[in-house]
């Protein structure tokens, strides 16, 4: 994205500007306001919330529903809180993202630099993966991890997330690669490098950029799954969107809302940092996916 | 046998032939320059030496070493190209290195060789920037230096001065010239330029279609062009280029063309065997330089003569200038020393060198 | 583009030359297996008698013929209508009206870029349980507005069996139009400036510049908006499951609900399979003309 390069020469006066900043501004509030809610009544009793007060600042600031949530939290028959929860996540996304943004890489480079007959249509049909709805795989991935071993499991989980992530991690790189001079490669393949060598010494040390995004689009978007998550998880091995649902729907006991708010943030925080850390590079990392095909 | 033979050598894309079947042999130390069109097939030929494309039949031969199946990195090549494609991620040094390095030279011997070529080509200075740092001149010597450390049997060159300014290239010819003759390395060097390849080779192949027009030194492709793709495109401005017809009188061939006033321009023609010709129409070339004002005629020809017609426009180039008439019905170009009074509108006698006048065949736009 | 060169004939040259391919093809393999391969086998089993596990008793189009039938089915798909319809026109609708807003020269734009894109950074399951609170009427918006005074203030739709899925396109929208916005944004910044200058000079008004110049060629925009859009919207799951779990009764059951219900809970898992099959193929119709006419342009 063109980060404010060529904003549009159309002219506009003091009246039109005054409108267009309040309705900017309305619009600010009606996308802040979720989480404004969310925050304030992460941090006040109960009660509070529960006499109408949703949107006023805490009387009585407590950090109780953080720590509930956190650590003593029921989380379907368990009192565990959804920190086990957090740390099956972790160990879900990292292997997985790192994996499938590797892969894609050399995907991507071989697409682009090594390219061979029919290659377009294998890029197509990788692409064509990331868009189907993933109910269509449900029931035989359920057997298949099964018959792998790893049912129930978080490898089960990095496994599922790796084969459904190339398809992005090879588009992203594939366009970013095909913008990167051939002229280099043969150069390099001159100058006696071989395939390995030349992605490893040309083309990674200029994919800085790309592997953020990728890594960026990755990890939010394995972090923030549900659907696999409920589908192949134990008890044990869920992530933590499906003990956040869990938390949150379970019919027993006194619905905690504060708790189920804090503990909203704790998923929704590992990509928001992300997101407010590496912010110009997530955008146009949304923009290369959905752009360009 | 050459140093290196382009036998019969041939390229298609499925049933596209970009390259026809084209011989080609280069002496050691010669300094060849495929010269063409966009899409005439210069650079694909080049990509073939070079070993980035395959030879779809034929062969290429470096020092009689059959070279179709061998690695670009294992022909003893190297190559500059129209990008410089410097790696961005290292600096200077380590671009002109890396070749070396990938080739398994030990590193001192390689710091060695940095040395040396960046002292040849004065960018010692530069040795530790990025090339994101540098200017396009710059960047241009960089990539020299890492042809140049390579120590090859054949340098490619492939438009390397075309993303350069107008100085800068003037500049930058002169030195890869005085490089070559300090050198005296085989170079294939690719251009769209003409004057490029008139100045730096010693040897040049014109080509179009994917087809070698012609093959010979510059001034044979100057002065004797094989076609008329050939006179057209070699020389600026290019090569006037008009119908004539030939007659013969008093056993002597003229040119005989038709002029803006109605009257009709003779031109008689130094080779006696033309007469041959009598009757037939042809495509009469003669180079804007051999139509000048009287004064300004080359004193040691022995064929000039004088046709009167009209004047349609003046440009002034400083040294000299360019004045337009019209001969055998289409524009053409005389080169008049630059303080001759003519005007558009006079009728003024063009001073015509028939010595370096140049005949083709209207149908088969080759020489006769 | 580089080819790969064939070398003389040896187990090592034929190993370079195989390598980018033998490089490649793990990650093919995959794709193959565990898209193209596990679509064949659901679409096989969508066609077999499988109740709480796969069977291979092959029943034609029996489960489909089944499927139509369902009240429940129909009711997903006739809220699939309502919700992807609503939610595709107002992120478009917003999306390109907050994207010109933002193009007029805004300070600070960044930071309200920021502020309208952060959402799309979110779990659906923490935009539904942020948006189910907020909505409940016990608690939410309606408890804070009758806290007010407005006592005869109501706002149940969540609860609401008529109103509901409009909850659903809310927080939807919530999520993903300054996505869209973005997408717009950068649509505005490619378009070439002297084309709108030539315009001003023209004559034409803002108006005009806007509604004549400029949106016609955000085209492409759009067409990707749209896929985008229309294909989580056929996704769409997690965000019903966290905001009412397909209810109240079944007044929010979407595709990917009732899919999941029946394959999983209701142990139905050949209409379960017909079901995934309709998305997949819907999803075909709109994805695949579009990755098509993108792929060619490009080679």
């Amino acid at each position: 994205m063109a980060g404010g390069a060529s904003d549009t020469v159309v002219r506009t006066g003091r009246t039109s500007r005054f409108v267009i900043y309040t309705i900017l501004t309305v619009f600010c509030i009606y996308y802040l306001l979720p989480l404004y809610v969310m925050v304030v009544n992460s941090l006040k009793p109960l009660d509070e919330i529960r006499g109408g007060g949703m949107l006023s600042l805490p009387q009585a600031w407590t950090l109780a529903p953080w720590s509930s949530a956190w650590s003593t939290a029921q989380i379907g028959v368990e009192a565990t809180g959804l920190r086990p929860y957090f740390l099956n996540s972790i160990l879900m996304v990292v292997p997985a993202v790192v994996i499938s943004t590797l892969l894609g890489a050399l995907n991507g480079y071989v697409l682009t630099k090594w390219r061979f007959r029919g290659d377009t249509i294998i890029f197509g049909l990788m692409l064509f993966g990331c868009f189907i709805p993933f109910q269509m795989v449900l029931i035989p991935m359920a057997r298949m991890l099964g018959l792998m071993g790893l049912a129930g499991t978080v490898p089960g989980l990095v496994f599922v997330h790796l084969v459904y992530g190339i398809g992005f991690s090879t588009l992203y790189f594939r366009n970013y690669y095909a913008q990167f001079p051939t002229e280099l490669v043969r150069a390099a393949m001159i100058d006696g490098a071989g395939f390995f060598k030349i992605f490893q010494r040309i083309m990674l040390p200029s994919s800085g950029p790309i592997a953020v995004v990728c890594i960026i689009w990755q990890f939010t978007n394995i972090w923030n799954d549900f659907l696999f998550g409920a589908s192949f998880a134990d008890f044990d091995s869920q992530p933590m969107t499906v003990a956040l649902n869990n938390l949150v729907s379970s019919s027993t006991g006194v619905k905690e809302y504060n708790v189920h708010f804090a503990g909203a943030i704790m998923a929704a925080l590992p990509t928001l940092l992300v997101y407010v850390v590496a912010g110009r590079f997530f955008v146009r990392g949304l923009m290369a996916g959905s752009v360009k095909g | 046998m050459g140093f290196l033979d382009i036998k019969k050598a041939t390229k298609s894309y499925g049933a596209m032939q970009v390259l026809h079947e084209t011989n080609i042999s280069v002496e050691e130390g010669e300094f060849l320059v495929l010269v063409g069109p966009s899409g005439c097939g210069k650079s694909t030929l080049l990509n073939m030496i070079a070993g980035l494309e395959e030879v779809t039949s034929g062969e290429i031969a470096i020092r009689n070493q059959r070279m179709n199946e061998v690695r670009p990195a294992d022909r003893n090549i190297a190559m500059v190209f129209q990008s410089y494609a410097l790696y961005p991620n290292m600096n200077v040094a380590q671009n002109i290195a890396f070749g070396l390095e990938m080739h398994g030279v030990p590193k001192p011997k390689r710091d060695e060789a940095v040395r040396d070529v960046a002292e040849l080509l004065q960018i010692t200075q530069l040795l530790t920037r990025k090339p994101g740092q540098l200017s396009g001149g710059q960047r241009q010597r960089v990539a020299m230096g890492r042809a140049l450390v390579r120590d090859p049997d054949v340098f490619l060159f492939d438009e390397p001065l075309s993303n350069l300014d107008a100085k800068l290239r003037v500049d930058m010819r002169t030195e890869i010239k005085k490089l070559h003759q300090k050198l005296g390395t085989t170079i294939v060097y690719v251009t769209h330029d003409q004057i490029e390849a008139l100045t730096l080779s010693t040897r040049i192949a014109v080509m179009f279609g994917g087809h070698v027009q012609q093959l010979g030194t510059p001034k044979e492709i100057y002065d004797n062009p094989a076609n008329m793709f050939v006179a057209g495109f070699m020389g600026s401005p290019s090569m006037n280029l008009f119908q004539a017809k030939i007659a013969v009188a008093n056993g002597v061939p003229q040119a005989e063309f038709s002029l803006e006033s109605g009257q009709i321009g003779v031109l008689p023609i130094v080779d006696p065997s033309v007469a041959s010709h009598a009757g037939r129409s042809v495509i009469l070339g003669i180079r804007p330089e051999a139509i000048t004002d009287l004064d300004g005629a080359d004193r040691n020809s022995k064929a000039i003569h004088t046709v009167k017609a009209n004047v349609e426009i003046t440009e002034p180039a400083g040294s000299d200038t360019f004045v337009v008439s019209a001969f055998g019905g289409t524009e053409i170009t005389g080169r008049f020393r630059a303080d001759v009074d003519v005007k558009p509108g006079d009728v003024f006698p063009f001073a015509v060198n028939m010595e370096k006048a140049v005949l083709f065949d209207p149908e088969t736009e080759q020489r006769i | 583009m580089v080819q790969s060169v064939p070398s003389r004939q040896g187990p090592g040259d034929w190993l370079r030359s195989a390598l980018p391919k033998l490089v490649l093809s793990p990650s093919l393999a995959l794709v193959v297996i565990f898209v193209y391969g596990f679509i064949f086998f659901t679409f096989y089993l969508s066609m077999t008698d499988s109740r709480i596990l796969p069977s291979f008793g092959y029943v034609g189009l029996e489960n489909y013929e089944k499927l139509f039938r369902l009240r429940s089915w129909s009711i997903a798909v006739d809220n699939l209508f309502v919700f992807g319809g609503l939610y595709i026109v107002i992120c478009c609708v917003l999306g390109l009206a907050l994207a010109i807003l933002l193009d007029q020269k805004i300070r600070a734009e960044g930071a309200i870029r920021t502020i309208y894109l952060y959402p799309m950074a979110l779990s659906f399951i923490v935009t539904g349980t942020a948006w189910k609170w907020f909505l409940d009427p016990g608690i939410g918006l309606e408890a804070v507005v009758q806290g007010w005074g407005w006592e005869s203030f109501t706002f149940d739709w969540i609860k609401n069996r008529q109103m509901a899925i409009y909850t659903i396109v809310i927080a939807a929208v919530w999520q993903t139009s300054g996505f869209v916005m973005a997408m717009f944004l950068a649509g505005l910044r490619g378009i070439d400036n002297e084309v709108l200058k030539a315009a001003q000079i023209d004559g034409a008004s803002n108006w005009a510049l806007y509604r004549r110049i400029v949106i016609p060629q955000l085209r492409p925009a759009f067409m990707s908006a749209f896929v985008v859009l229309a294909h989580m919207a056929i996704k769409s799951y997690d965000l019903v499951i966290a905001l009412t779990n397909g209810g109240p009764g079944r007044a929010t059951e979407l595709p990917a609900t009732f899919m999941y219900s029946y394959t999983f809970t209701r142990n139905q898992m050949g209409i379960g399979a017909a079901s995934a099959t309709i998305m997949l193929m819907t999803i075909a119709a709109i994805i695949v003309p579009y990755l098509w006419s993108e792929l060619r342009e490009k080679s």
